[in-house]
């Protein structure tokens, strides 16, 4: 079996983070840039299988500019076998809808029985790449999973939702999306980094799978990006305890009206 | 032309549905067509009067006990057909745990674009939103020129309003056959009462400030006062004191309640980017340099041992519960 795995190079969100003169990027110059954490725990969950017997080879996959190898460079040294990069002209331009059609046509020959994918990127969190590929794939999915077993060709996972979660099968072909918790990701050894060097990364351009001209425009647009609501009243309240307790409830009840 | 809200049901409408609904019946307002409604689930029968005066004028329900719990192969085909049907040029779902795949995987039969996570959607010769970025730290505004537009509502950010108490019509559809190839075996639900942290209109939060597991009690005693649900940093979920269910963060929930209480908890950017879409925020902590006092509205400098069994008192008498 074939797992191929999802992820995206993003910048470490402990980062400061500085607005564009244009309003609509933010400046990358001085970023650190990560694999998004939970790509590592999708990584993490196809080595796993890997190691059990239950998958043969484990290709990692991603979509942008030529520096997203160093993020599959660190998938490899954790030991996927291969990578693949669908790169090309306007590739960061794309929209989570493009990102996707780039990826099931990259993947449609490669024959993965499972891909898995973080549950989102913590970038721009758009949350629905992986779920896109699945429908465009037309394999079973889940997201949000926080348990998954493999039996055969059906997985049994448990996925998350508020307060709870449901458990599901599914019949393969599938993609997961996965959450933190499952698994605890690997840090890669010295000498997998080493080796992880002479794996083959394979490049498809855009335009080979496609994605040229029209294809490419997105109807989605940032308009502007601003920095979150800086009204806090950041009032200290002073006094004896018995004195500040009584203070922030008349606060919260009369002023505010919140209880 | 029209808007089209998917109201989330598990097991009942929940507050997330209502809250999308109030926000697709403003963008329908204000760009001049009509607001519908898609339900998929049990029998819609009780909770119709909860869809009164939120401007829906027609509910299409699908009624079958077999789409009890959201399958993607049961859901999405409904909505995509619908969708086609009625020309809707709008499309707003919530962005709770099982909205977010619903609303990816109808944006991706339709071949349009989504924005998920939004805390504001208007509608200004097109559908924009807002949502967080970069862990919070940035807001992005969107357009959506694709049709239909879609976003997602992150929970708990809009507040319910109606106007009035039409009752929408309601319009029952025949379920369509559908080979489920995803099969439920099991839905662990959350206990009737129990408030779920993404939903709670109060968390009451502890961080490394509790001291250790047993210690619990003290911030429980403040949530239970309060009505409100228990959050915890992602210090203590790593550090095994509690369940990562109760994690507020960007590697766990994100929560906007009316209230947000952080007891020992310093505010690590990973914490903020799960809270500070709050709308009014409390910290108590013993460090008067804990970055949570930058951030909240009001804050209390001193130990928790003392201050939050006084304050669950209080608040206590302050609702009548003494």
């Amino acid at each position: 079996m074939k797992i191929a795995v999802l992820v995206k190079r993003v910048p470490d969100t402990a980062s400061v983070f500085q607005i564009d003169g244009d309003q609509k990027s933010v400046k990358t110059d001085g970023l650190k840039f990560v694999m998004s954490p939970y790509d590592e725990h999708a990584m993490e969950l196809a080595i796993q299988l890997k190691e059990a017997g239950k998958a043969d080879e484990v290709i990692v996959v991603s979509a942008g500019p030529d520096g997203a190898k160093d993020v599959m460079r660190t998938a490899l040294a954790m030991g996927a076998d291969s990578g693949l990069l669908v790169t090309g002209d306007g590739v960061e331009s794309l929209s989570s809808r493009g990102v996707a059609q780039a990826l099931a046509a990259a993947l449609k020959d490669f024959g993965a029985e499972l891909i898995l994918a973080g549950k989102q990127a913590v970038d721009d969190d758009a949350s629905q790449v992986a779920e896109r590929v699945a429908e465009l794939l037309e394999y079973a999915h889940a997201s949000v999973v926080t348990r998954f077993e493999l039996e055969g060709t059906t997985a049994t996972v448990d996925r998350e939702i508020e307060g709870g979660q449901y458990t599901l099968e599914l019949p393969l072909p599938a993609v997961c999306t996965i959450q933190k918790g499952i698994n605890t990701p690997r840090y890669p050894t010295l000498p997998n980094i080493m080796k992880a060097k002479k794996k083959p990364i394979a490049d498809k351009n855009l335009a080979d799978l496609g994605l040229s001209g029209d294809a490419l425009n997105s109807g989605i647009a940032v308009e502007n990006l601003s920095l979150p609501r800086q009204d806090r009243l950041n009032k200290i309240i002073e006094g004896d305890n018995e004195v500040r307790v009584k203070e922030l409830v008349r606060m919260l009840k009369e002023d505010e009206k919140a209880l | 032309m029209s808007v089209l809200v998917l109201l989330e049901q598990r097991g009942e409408l929940k507050p997330c549905a209502l809250e999308a609904a109030t926000a697709a019946s403003k963008v329908a307002q204000a760009a001049g067509v009509e607001l519908n409604a898609v339900y998929i689930g049990q029998s819609l029968a009780d909770q119709s009067a909860e869809l009164a005066g939120l401007g829906i004028a027609k509910v299409y329900a699908y009624e079958n006990d077999a789409l009890n719990y959201y399958s993607n192969d049961g859901y999405v085909p409904i909505v995509r057909d619908l969708v086609q049907e009625l020309g809707a040029t709008v499309v707003i779902g919530s962005a709770s745990a099982l909205g977010k795949e619903y609303c990816a995987s109808v944006a991706a039969r339709l071949g349009t674009e989504l924005a998920q996570d939004a805390i504001e959607v208007s509608w200004d010769g097109g559908l924009k939103a807002k949502k967080p970025v970069y862990a919070g730290k940035i807001v992005s505004e969107v357009s959506i020129t694709a049709s239909p537009a879609m976003v997602s509502l992150r929970p708990n950010v809009v507040k319910i309003e109606r106007d009035g108490d039409a009752v929408p019509e309601i319009v029952k559809r025949d379920m369509p056959q559908v080979s489920l190839r995803t099969v439920l075996k099991e839905a662990a639900v959350a206990a009737a009462g129990q408030i779920e942290l993404t939903e709670a209109k109060v968390v009451v939060s502890g961080g490394r400030g509790i001291g250790g597991p047993e210690n619990w009690p003290v911030v429980q005693e403040l949530a239970d006062a309060l009505g409100a649900a228990l959050g915890a940093s992602r210090a203590v979920v790593d550090a095994g004191w509690i369940h990562h269910s109760h994690q507020v963060g960007q590697t766990g929930k994100v929560v906007s309640p009316d209230i947000y209480v952080a007891c020992g908890i310093s505010g690590a950017i990973q914490h903020q980017a799960g809270m500070r879409t709050s709308k009014l925020i409390v910290a108590i902590n013993k460090d008067p340099n804990a970055p949570i006092f930058k951030l909240c509205d009001y804050g209390i400098v001193g130990d928790l041992f003392e201050i939050c069994p006084l304050l669950a008192a209080e608040v206590r008498k302050a609702l009548g519960k003494e």
